[in-house]
């Protein structure tokens, strides 16, 4: 029942995601004189998210880059900079617009290291947020975490906790191979407690959000929270639902999802990414293959729907799963 | 002009003569199906990579394109490892894992060949900005083409190395086709420099067979690089010798332009130089021209002798990744 916690060994402080993402970038840009930031309004403004803020007056106008509304150059510019010796991180405004440099991440991030049979690598961080809001419409409010996944040499990382996206993302900016790291907008004013020490999350290793006996919730990012809250439903009618996020896609904590659903026999994956083509697909297969013996009931996915996100807020509602759909989902599976 | 007393004649032919004969024996090996894939010849505008290549310096970086040996050889480039490329060896500079669009060597700041048209633009800009945050004065010579002028890629790049005052110099190789499209029907002001000076960049336009116009605007431009007066545009104007690639027989290309621009071919022109300014008898140029000959034979004596990469150590290689 309780959440995973048990590193509180030393301060621990309350904070939001975004200041947690602050605090990543500030420690890392202070650690590592490589490491400097491009995007849109970052600088002077600090980031539509207050991401960036205050950089700018701690490490300058050359470690601190707003660029012109040109995702493609300044992405490459990213991989460029990253092959030359440089850690940059990228930020691109929605996940929506990332869509603009596609050349540059997958074409030309990701295939570097192929190319130069690995003595080439390209250290960049691309930093962007995704997912619903409140009425954002259909091209700022997607989900394309799909989209990276499927390409190989990317990493796709997607932190649900202010921990985790501290953790996560210095490990993004020490890493050596791309990273696209997928915030997520409804996540940013989210609190959660953060060590005071210096800790980086490794990449690869998920985390159990909520112990459980009966079914195993997969999910990640803003999904992560709104499962949570479905297994208080759940719980007060007997049902005990295991949370685990990945937390990373890419590498994929395929031990940890595996060993919880062989623990509980039920899985449900909640997906806000449309239902078709999408990372809860992927995942439903891998533990239909392994663990097809061991599974009561057949893996269900919960996901938004086969269709670009409209304006009005209840029309946006019924696009991506809710509490209400997953408690139902988990109570259909169960036979409860 | 003034800056001819300080070329060195001797190495620039050897340059442009390597990249003309290297293509020459690759082509003849991929007729014979030694070399697959594609092979984007470089024959003809031999001038301008080994114009640029010449006036950089040991650190500089260069972003070359899908038509990239010439730029290559002319900067740093090993002449086995290419070959071996080329055929998809072991040996070859990526391990036979790139061919000839992806041949990169990030130790001598060869960036890489690129797939995609425009491609390489955004690096050069990032590699410069790289540099000057580390307060050095490194020059990225980016290679693109008349074609890439006309991708969305090409304004950015340069707007963001205008911005930011980088060393970037832009060399447009007009060639005059993006594939098989001529320039006048692809824009309707193909005076392509002018974009680089509508966009507050210092730009001019040069002839691209005549290696020494080459030279001296990529001096000028690198030497404003590294002063911090950077960007810097280049057009140099060109033609193909050939069709987009190997196997197009370039039908397209009006057979009085085509003699035109061979009359005005970079090797001889070059040749001439050698023997005006570079003090060298034409017994001496034949000379030359038979070193190379023999350093391309044992390239291609090399490369076909070389290993094959081991399906099943790739496999280990990339499974081992996320």
């Amino acid at each position: 029942m309780t959440q995973t916690a048990g590193r509180e060994c030393t301060g621990v402080r309350t904070i939001k995601y975004r200041d947690a993402l602050n605090e990543a970038l500030r420690e890392e840009m202070a650690r590592d004189e490589t490491v400097f930031l491009m995007g849109e309004g970052i600088a002077e403004r600090g980031g539509s998210y207050r991401v960036t803020a205050g950089l700018l007056d701690e490490f300058g106008p050359w470690r601190v880059l707003d660029t012109p509304i040109s995702e493609a150059s300044f992405t490459g510019a990213g991989v460029g900079a990253a092959i030359t010796g440089m850690r940059p991180i990228v930020e691109i405004l929605f996940v929506d617009f990332a869509l603009l440099a596609m050349d540059q991440i997958v074409n030309q991030a990701a295939k570097y290291r192929l190319f130069t049979c690995d003595a080439g690598r390209v250290p960049l961080v691309v930093r962007t947020q995704g997912g619903v809001g409140n009425c954002l419409a259909a091209q700022h409010s997607q989900s394309l975490e799909a989209l990276f996944y499927h390409i190989p040499g990317l990493l796709v990382v997607t932190p649900s906790t202010p921990r985790d996206a501290k953790g996560l993302l210095k490990a993004a900016i020490r890493c050596d191979d791309p990273v696209i790291f997928i915030e997520h907008k409804r996540l940013y004013l989210s609190e959660g407690p953060v060590e005071d020490e210096d800790y980086v999350t490794e990449f690869g290793k998920g985390d159990v959000k909520r112990t459980g006996t009966d079914v195993t919730l997969i999910a990640w990012s803003n999904m992560v929270p709104r499962c949570l809250e479905a297994t208080e439903v759940l719980a007060a009618e007997g049902i005990q639902a295991e949370v685990v996020d990945p937390r990373c896609l890419v590498p994929l904590d395929r031990e940890l999802l595996l060993s919880s659903v062989a623990k509980t026999r039920n899985a449900v994956i909640v997906q806000e990414a449309v239902r078709r083509g999408g990372v809860a697909s992927d995942i439903a297969s891998i533990v239909q293959e392994e663990l097809f013996e061991t599974l009561d009931s057949p893996v269900k996915i919960v996901a938004g729907l086969n269709t670009p996100i409209p304006f009005n807020l209840e029309l946006e509602k019924v696009c991506v799963p809710q509490e209400a759909d997953i408690v139902e989902a988990v109570k259909g599976l169960l036979g409860s | 002009m003034g800056m001819k007393k300080n070329v060195d004649w001797v190495k620039l032919f050897r340059t442009m003569y390597s990249i003309r004969v290297f293509e020459k024996r690759c082509i003849k090996l991929y007729r014979q199906g030694q070399i697959l894939g594609y092979f984007h010849p470089y024959l003809g505008e031999e001038a301008i990579a080994a114009g640029v290549c010449s006036v950089l310096e040991e650190g500089d970086y260069v972003v070359s394109t899908h038509r990239g040996h010439g730029h290559c050889i002319a900067h740093h480039g090993d002449l086995k490892r290419m070959l071996a490329e080329l055929l998809g060896k072991a040996s070859g500079y990526c391990g036979g894992r790139g061919g000839s669009m992806h041949i990169a060597d990030f130790s001598r700041g060869n960036l890489g060949a690129n797939g995609i048209v425009g491609g390489g633009l955004p690096l050069a800009v990032g590699a410069a900005l790289g540099a000057k945050i580390r307060g050095e004065d490194r020059v990225a010579a980016v290679f693109f083409s008349d074609g890439a002028a006309n991708n969305g890629v090409f304004c950015e790049s340069l707007n963001l190395a205008a911005i930011w005052d980088l060393g970037v110099l832009f060399v447009l190789e007009n060639n005059q086709y993006a594939v098989s499209s001529p320039i006048e029907a692809m824009t309707r002001n193909p005076e392509l420099h002018m974009r680089g000076t509508a966009y507050g960049v210092d730009s001019a336009r040069v002839d691209g067979n005549d290696v020494s116009a080459v030279l001296d605007a990529a001096a000028r431009g690198v030497a404003a690089c590294r002063e911090g007066k950077g960007p810097v545009l280049i057009e140099a104007m060109t033609y193909r010798q050939t069709g987009h690639h190997v196997n197009d027989p370039g039908k397209y290309m009006p057979k009085e332009k085509v003699a035109h621009y061979r009359s005005r071919d970079p090797i001889d022109i070059c040749a001439k130089y050698l023997i005006d300014l570079g003090n060298v008898t034409p017994e001496q140029v034949a000379s030359i021209k038979s070193e190379v000959d023999a350093q391309v034979d044992e390239a291609v004596e090399f490369a076909l002798g070389a290993p094959a990469p081991s399906p099943d150590e790739f496999i280990q290689c990339v499974g081992a990744r996320a």
